[in-house]
C-alpha cells in the first residue's frame, strides 16, 4: 500500500501531462504557425480545426498541477515556487491565446491583434513548458523540505534549448494535424512546415539525449550501466526508426493523411518515455522522489477511487466530442 | 527595497480570484438560462427561444473563455504563492480540487464544444443535454470549489500531525459546517446575478424599441426569477450569517461593526469603524436591532471584537462596509422583483420608462454584490489562512517579494487588457442583439455562434471585408 499507490499516482499524472502535451501541443502548434500565414481565409480554417477541443485539451493542465497538489502536495509546494516565474509567464501567455479565440471573431474585421495575442500566447506558452521542463530535469535546490533557490535558477542554456524543442514539437504536432485535418492553402502550410520542423524537433531530441547523461551521472548510469542498457537500447532504434518513416510519409503527402501525425504523436511519446527513464522514480530531481512527496495514502486512496470511475468517463466523452466534430475542415465552411 | 512578501501575495491572488469569479458566476446562471430556453424551444418549438439561446450561447461563450483562462491561473498559484498551505491542506482539500477537474472542469470543458459548435451539426435534443451538461458542470464546479473554501472557514473532519492536516472523515470534511448554506448563498446570487443581466439586458432593447418580442420575454423571466430568489437570498443569507457566528464569532463582529460584547445587541446602520480606536464614528444604530437578527430574541448578546487581541481580529472598516454593500444590492434587488412583478401584474410592465430605464442600468449590481460578499468572507477570516489552524503570514511561498511584485503588475496589466476587452466585446454582442443569430444568419450558416457577430460587425462599421487588416481576405470573397 505504501509502497504502490504514489506508484500508481505517478502513473496517473505521468498520463494526464502526457496527454496534456499531445493534444495542447497540437492546438499550440496551430498557433506558433498562425505567423506562417498571412491569409485571414487560412487563418479561420486553422483556428476552425481545433477551436471545439483547445478547452478540453487545456483541461489536461489543470489535471497535472491540481493531480500534482492532490497526489504530491510536497512536490507541488517545491516546484512551484522553483519555477514561479516561468509558469506565471505561460499562465498569462495562455490567457491570450485562450480568449483569442472568442476575440478574434468578435473582434472582426479589426482582429489584428488577436492574431498577434494567439500567435505569441501560442509560443510563448510552449516554450515556458519547454523551459519548465529543461529546468526540472536539471533538477531543483531544495533546503528543509522547501524551494531552496534563486528566482531565475530556471533560466539555462539547457532550459533555452529545451523551450525551442518544444516550441519546435508542438509545432510539428499543429503542421501534422492541418495536414490530416483541412484541405487547400492550410493543409499546403502544414505540408511546407513539417519537414522543418521535424528536423529541428530531432535535433532537439538528439542534444537532450546527449548533454544529459553528459551532465548528470545518475543519468548516465541509468541507461549505460548493465544490464539496463540490454533493455533501452531499443528505444533510441525505435525513434531513429520512427522519425524516418515520419519523414518519408511528408514526402508523399498525398497519399498519407492522418500517417504524419500518429507518427509525431509515437516520436513525443517515445521521448517522453526516455525523459521518464532517466529521472524516475525521482519527481523533484535530485533530491525527492514519489514517496517522499506523496500525500497521506488516505487522501491517494479516496481520489483514486473517484479517478478509476471518472477518468473512462472523461476519456469517453472526450472521444465523442472528437467524433462528433470529425472530417475535414475545407476553406470557407468551417463545421456546419 | 523590502517588500511585504505577505501582503504582495495576499493583493496578488486577490486580484486574480476577484476577476475570476466576476465570470464563473456569470455561466452558471447564463448556461442554467440558455438551458431553459433550449428546453421551452424544444417544447413549444417557438422560435423566439431559439433565437434567445442562440444570442445568449455567444455571450456565454466570450464569458466563459474569461472563466477558464483566469481560473487555470487559480490552480497553479496555490502553489506559487502559498506552497506552504498548499503542503499544509493538500491531504485534505487537494483531493476536493481534484474532484472538481474530474466531476466538473472536463464536463463543461468538453461539451463546451458541442454546445458552441454543434447548432448544424447535432440534432436539437443533443445541443440541449450539452447546455445542461454545462450547466451541471458549472454547479458542480461550485460545489467542490465551495467546499474547499468551507473547509478554510469552518475545519472539520481532519486532524494535525507534525503541522501537516490528515483527513478522518470525509463526509465531515466535504460537508464542513459552513459548507451547504455557503454553497446555496453562491448559487442562489449566481442565478440572481445572471437574471439582473438579463432584465437590464431587455430593458435595454425595450427603451430603444429593438428585438421588442424578444426583450418582452428577457424581461419576464428576469422579473420572475428576481421575484423568487430575490427574497430567497435574503433567506439563505440570515442563515448563514447565524451559521458564521456560532462558528467565526469575529467576522460576524466586523460585520456589524460590534467592538464590545457588553453593549452588543444594537443593529448599526452606519458608521465609520476605527481599527486602532476601536469604536465607530459617526455610528447610527438602531436598539435591540442586531440582538433580533442575531439572536432573534430581543436582548440577546453575542461576542464583540473585545473578546480577542487586537492581532487576531480582522480588517473591521472593510468587512463592515463590504458588508452594507452586499445587503444594500439584495435590498433593492427585492424591491425591484416586487415592483417589476407589481407592474406585471397591472399589465404595464413594457410600458413603465421609469422601470426600465432603472432597470437597464442593473446589470452589474449582482456582481458587486458577490465580490463585496467574498470580501466579507475572505476579509472576515483573517488573520487565518485556514480558521484557527493556519494563519495566512505562515502560509506563503518562499518566493522573494520582488518576483510577487513583477508578476502582480503583468497579471493587472494582462487583465485589464483582456478582460476589458472582453466586457467591450460583450457589449458590443448586446448591441447586435437576437436577431443577428437566428433571423439574418448569413448565406452558408455560420460555422460558429460568434461569426453571425462577425457579419454584423462588419455591416456595422461599414467596412467590406478587403478593407480589414490583410488584403488577401479580398480574394476570400471574390472566390464567393
Amino acid at each position: 500500500m505504501e509502497w504502490y499507490l504514489p506508484v500508481i499516482w505517478a502513473g496517473l499524472i505521468g498520463t494526464a501531462v502526457a496527454l496534456y502535451v499531445l493534444l495542447d501541443g497540437f492546438d499550440l502548434g496551430i498557433g506558433i504557425l498562425f505567423p506562417f500565414t498571412k491569409k485571414e481565409a487560412d487563418r479561420d480554417v486553422m483556428m476552425n480545426s481545433v477551436a471545439p477541443f483547445w478547452d478540453g485539451n487545456e483541461t489536461w493542465l489543470v489535471l497535472g498541477g491540481g493531480g500534482l497538489w492532490v497526489a504530491f502536495p510536497k512536490a507541488y509546494a517545491v516546484i512551484m515556487p522553483a519555477m514561479y516565474l516561468p509558469i506565471i509567464g505561460m499562465l498569462l501567455a495562455l490567457i491570450f491565446r485562450g480568449v483569442s479565440f472568442e476575440f478574434r471573431w468578435v473582434a472582426k474585421p479589426n482582429h489584428r491583434w488577436w492574431d498577434i495575442a494567439f500567435a505569441g500566447g501560442s509560443t510563448v506558452a510552449a516554450f515556458l513548458q519547454g523551459v519548465i521542463l529543461g529546468a526540472l530535469i536539471q533538477g531543483i535546490n531544495v533546503v528543509d523540505g522547501q524551494y531552496g533557490g534563486g528566482a531565475f535558477d530556471w533560466l539555462t542554456p539547457f532550459s533555452i534549448l529545451t523551450g525551442l524543442a518544444v516550441v519546435a514539437g508542438y509545432g510539428l504536432l499543429g503542421a501534422t494535424w492541418l495536414i490530416m485535418r483541412t484541405k487547400g492553402p492550410a493543409r499546403a502550410l502544414g505540408q511546407r512546415m513539417a519537414p522543418q520542423l521535424l528536423l529541428l524537433m530531432l535535433a532537439g531530441m538528439g542534444i537532450v539525449s546527449l548533454w544529459t547523461p553528459l551532465s548528470v551521472d545518475r543519468i548516465a548510469e541509468r541507461w549505460f550501466s548493465l544490464p539496463n542498457f540490454y533493455f533501452l537500447w531499443p528505444i533510441p532504434l525505435v525513434t531513429a526508426l520512427l522519425a524516418f518513416f515520419v519523414w518519408r510519409w511528408l514526402q508523399h503527402p498525398k497519399s498519407h493523411d492522418a500517417l504524419p501525425f500518429m507518427g509525431t504523436i509515437g516520436l513525443f511519446l517515445l521521448g517522453y518515455a526516455g525523459l521518464v527513464i532517466s529521472t524516475a522514480p525521482y519527481l523533484v530531481p535530485p533530491h525527492l522522489t514519489f514517496w517522499d512527496t506523496a500525500a497521506a495514502p488516505e487522501s491517494q486512496i479516496f481520489m483514486l477511487i473517484g479517478t478509476l470511475f471518472l477518468l473512462p468517463m472523461v476519456l469517453g466523452y472526450t472521444a465523442f466530442v472528437y467524433w462528433t466534430f470529425r472530417g475535414k475542415v475545407a476553406p470557407g465552411e468551417g463545421y456546419h | 527595497m523590502e517588500f511585504d512578501p505577505v501582503l504582495l501575495a495576499r493583493i496578488q491572488f486577490a486580484f486574480t480570484v476577484s476577476f475570476h469569479i466576476i465570470f464563473p458566476a456569470f455561466t452558471i446562471g447564463l448556461s442554467a438560462y440558455v438551458t431553459v430556453l433550449l428546453l421551452l424551444w424544444l417544447r413549444t418549438g417557438d422560435e423566439k427561444f431559439h433565437r434567445l439561446a442562440r444570442f445568449w450561447t455567444k455571450i456565454f461563450a466570450v464569458s466563459f473563455a474569461m472563466g477558464v483562462v483566469s481560473g487555470i491561473v487559480l490552480s497553479y498559484q496555490f502553489g506559487t504563492n502559498w506552497s506552504r498551505f498548499s503542503e499544509f491542506s493538500g491531504n485534505v482539500i487537494g483531493p476536493l480540487i481534484g474532484y472538481e477537474v474530474l466531476t466538473a472542469f472536463y464536463l463543461e470543458a468538453t461539451f463546451l464544444g458541442i454546445m458552441l459548435f454543434g447548432w448544424n451539426r447535432v440534432p436539437p435534443w443533443l445541443l440541449t443535454l450539452a447546455s445542461a451538461l454545462v450547466a451541471i458542470g458549472t454547479a458542480t464546479s461550485a460545489f467542490w470549489i465551495l467546499s474547499a473554501n468551507s473547509w478554510m472557514q469552518t475545519p472539520a473532519g481532519h486532524e494535525i500531525r507534525d503541522g501537516v492536516a490528515f483527513p478522518l472523515d470525509w463526509l465531515q470534511i466535504i460537508f464542513n459546517p459552513s459548507f451547504p448554506l455557503r454553497l446555496a448563498h453562491m448559487l442562489t446570487a449566481a442565478y440572481l446575478t445572471t437574471a439582473a443581466v438579463v432584465l437590464a439586458v431587455g430593458a435595454r432593447y425595450l427603451l430603444a424599441g429593438n428585438y421588442t418580442e424578444d426583450a418582452k420575454t428577457m424581461l419576464r423571466m428576469a422579473v420572475g426569477m428576481i421575484f423568487v430568489t430575490a427574497p430567497l437570498q435574503l433567506f439563505i443569507g440570515d442563515m448563514h450569517g447565524l451559521n458564521t457566528l456560532e462558528h467565526q464569532p469575529m467576522k460576524v463582529a466586523a460585520m456589524e461593526g460590534n467592538w464590545n460584547t457588553e453593549t452588543s445587541g444594537h443593529f448599526v446602520l452606519f458608521g465609520i469603524p476605527s481599527q486602532s480606536e476601536e469604536k465607530n464614528h459617526f455610528e447610527i444604530a438602531i436598539p435591540y436591532a442586531g440582538s433580533l437578527v442575531l439572536t432573534h430574541s430581543w436582548d440577546g448578546k453575542y461576542p464583540g471584537l473585545n473578546e480577542v487581541p487586537p492581532e487576531e481580529r480582522p480588517p473591521v472598516a472593510n468587512v463592515f462596509f463590504a458588508f452594507r454593500i452586499m445587503v444594500g444590492i439584495g435590498l433593492l434587488l427585492i424591491a425591484t422583483g416586487l415592483a417589476g412583478a407589481y407592474l406585471w401584474w397591472r399589465g404595464r410592465l413594457f410600458q413603465t420608462p421609469w422601470f426600465l430605464t432603472y432597470a437597464s442600468y442593473l446589470w452589474p449590481v449582482g456582481f458587486i454584490a458577490i465580490l463585496a460578499g467574498w470580501f466579507v468572507t475572505e476579509q472576515g477570516r483573517q488573520p487565518w489562512l485556514v480558521y484557527g489552524l493556519l494563519k495566512t503570514a505562515d502560509g506563503i511561498s518562499s518566493v522573494p517579494g520582488a518576483s510577487v511584485l513583477g508578476t502582480l503588475i503583468l497579471f493587472v496589466f494582462v487583465y485589464g487588457i483582456v478582460f476589458a476587452t472582453g466586457v467591450y466585446y460583450i457589449n458590443r454582442l448586446i448591441v447586435k442583439g437576437p436577431q443577428g443569430a437566428g433571423a439574418a444568419a448569413p448565406a452558408g450558416l455560420p460555422n460558429r455562434p460568434i461569426s453571425a457577430a462577425e457579419e454584423a460587425a462588419r455591416e456595422a462599421t461599414g467596412k467590406s471585408p478587403g478593407d480589414g487588416p490583410g488584403k488577401a481576405v479580398k480574394n476570400k470573397t471574390k472566390g464567393n
